[in-house]
């Protein structure tokens, strides 16, 4: 029965398949880390602020972002924003934002909405008397929180970091509704091309399989390292 | 003028009040003792005088400076003013020798060398200068709260302020941690220290103030809170304490 298949499509489109496809997957999966975590952090700082303006905005923007299924999300910012941006400069044309930038930044908001929780529990997570110790050595807010809080909630978060990292690498998928060659949507094309579905789809399974089951394992190896000694 | 002017507070969490009008003063050089019973507002009065607890009604002095003033650069203020927790407060992400250099750097802006030769120079006073280099959960409690004590001495502190320093520690490890105190306090340091160790006070408190239900209810010299305390609030309390 395993006649009829022929695996050797994958080998024969692997160097389009891994220097396209993986590449750009890979290239917006680290992309959308970094930036997730950076502004998810700034979120969660906002939303645990006690002046009440910042931490109803981050709220609110939050659970926006966490109610609304990602394709839509996608979908809003692609056709959307170049109309917003050119109403904001007041251009008679809509802006040109371009797929790949569009797909970062979209992924980069929608990550940090769920890397803000994260990061959120995290701050909560360090006891009340560390901020008071760098209060009282006269720290202020932002070296407190730089020094002190801050390393420490994300070292105690590594291991959720890491996972929604995983999670957020297979959603990259998602990008195929915008057209853009990741990893998916290069198999997809050689798929269709040369009649060969259920090879590539299988292929590009087991290919997420493997790489999130090494992430997983790295994550455990490497929860054991970052652990603060109490 | 005294080095901490504690001028009738109050403060309140939402409707409950606990701290009602308390007034104090310390001197230059003084070594004040504050007891009473858990929950009689102790912690709050010493963390209101560098402002980690901030109050709604009367006004703190530390050096003449307004500490419940808006304007006042409490980080400069608070970087002046050592204080010692009743966690030790290490931080378990830095090595002994970063927490000590840290604030010293960030804050009073001394080069890292000249930090770290500071730091260990008051890491040898509480004879702990072999352990510069391990992380504070390495440590007992006892070595954690000299650390703790040193990393506020390395900032130069006009006074200190130590909340309920020894209550976290085993029995063995008090009086190491004490030792250190009474010596600082031979050495003329102001402190305001929060504790229910009675000999402490006998041994170096000038006076000693009694708190309950956010009062301070007496604020007498040594020889008279230990002889003959006017309050029978205090008196009970002196009682249980030295039972044994």
């Amino acid at each position: 029965m395993l006649g009829q298949f022929d695996f050797g499509v994958i080998a024969r489109n692997l160097p389009y398949l891994l220097k396209v496809g993986m590449t750009f997957t890979l290239t917006l999966t680290a992309l959308v880390v970094v930036g997730g975590v950076i502004f998810g952090t700034l979120l969660a700082m906002m939303r645990l602020s006690s002046f009440r303006p910042l931490s109803i905005v981050a709220t609110a923007y939050i659970n926006l972002m966490r109610s609304v299924p990602l394709v839509l999300v996608i979908f809003w910012f692609y056709f959307l924003v170049p109309y917003i941006g050119a109403w904001i400069i007041g251009a008679s044309t809509p802006v040109k934002v371009g797929a790949f930038l569009s797909s970062v930044i979209t992924f980069t908001m929608f990550e940090a909405a769920y890397y803000a929780e994260i990061m959120r529990a995290g701050i909560q997570s360090i006891p009340r008397g560390q901020v008071w110790a760098g209060y009282a050595l006269g720290l202020n807010y932002w070296q407190t929180m730089g020094k002190i809080v801050l390393p420490q909630a994300f070292r105690n978060m590594v291991p959720i970091l890491l996972t929604q990292t995983i999670v957020m690498f297979q959603d990259t998928s998602l990008v195929y509704v915008l057209s853009i060659t990741d990893f998916l949507g290069a198999a997809s094309k050689v798929a269709e091309r040369d009649g060969r579905l259920v090879e590539m789809y299988l292929f590009v399974a087991l290919v997420y399989f493997i790489m999130c089951i090494a992430g997983s394992y790295l994550v455990r190896r490497l929860q054991r390292r970052v652990a603060i000694i109490h | 003028m005294p080095m901490i002017e504690i001028r009738d507070i109050s403060k309140w969490y939402g409707s409950f009040q606990v701290l009602t009008d308390c007034t104090t003063n310390v001197e230059k050089g003084e070594v004040i003792v504050v007891c009473g019973p858990s929950g009689s507002g102790k912690s709050t009065l010493i963390k209101a005088v560098n402002a980690l607890e901030p109050i709604q009604k009367g006004d703190i002095f530390v050096d003449g400076i307004k500490v419940n003033d808006p304007k006042t650069n409490l980080p400069k203020l608070r970087a002046r003013v050592g204080m010692v927790f009743q966690h030790f407060e290490l931080f378990p992400h830095l090595k002994v020798r970063e927490n000590l250099s840290l604030a010293q750097v960030k804050v009073l802006g001394r080069r890292q060398s000249e930090a770290d030769a500071r730091g260990l120079k008051y890491l040898e006073r509480v004879g702990l200068s072999d352990h510069k280099d391990k992380f504070p959960g390495q440590l007992s409690g006892g070595q954690q709260q000299r650390v703790a004590i040193a990393r506020a001495l390395s900032m130069d502190p006009i006074c200190m302020l130590f909340d309920e320093p020894t209550s976290a520690l085993d029995p063995e490890m008090i009086n190491e941690v004490l030792d250190v105190m009474v010596q600082l306090a031979k050495d003329g340091m102001t402190m305001m220290v929060v504790t229910h160790e009675m000999g402490f006070a006998n041994k170096v408190a000038n006076r000693v103030i009694f708190m309950d239900s956010g009062r301070i209810v007496e604020d007498a010299s040594k020889t008279d809170f230990f002889g003959k305390p006017r309050s029978e609030r205090a008196q009970q309390f002196l009682a249980k304490i030295l039972h044994h």
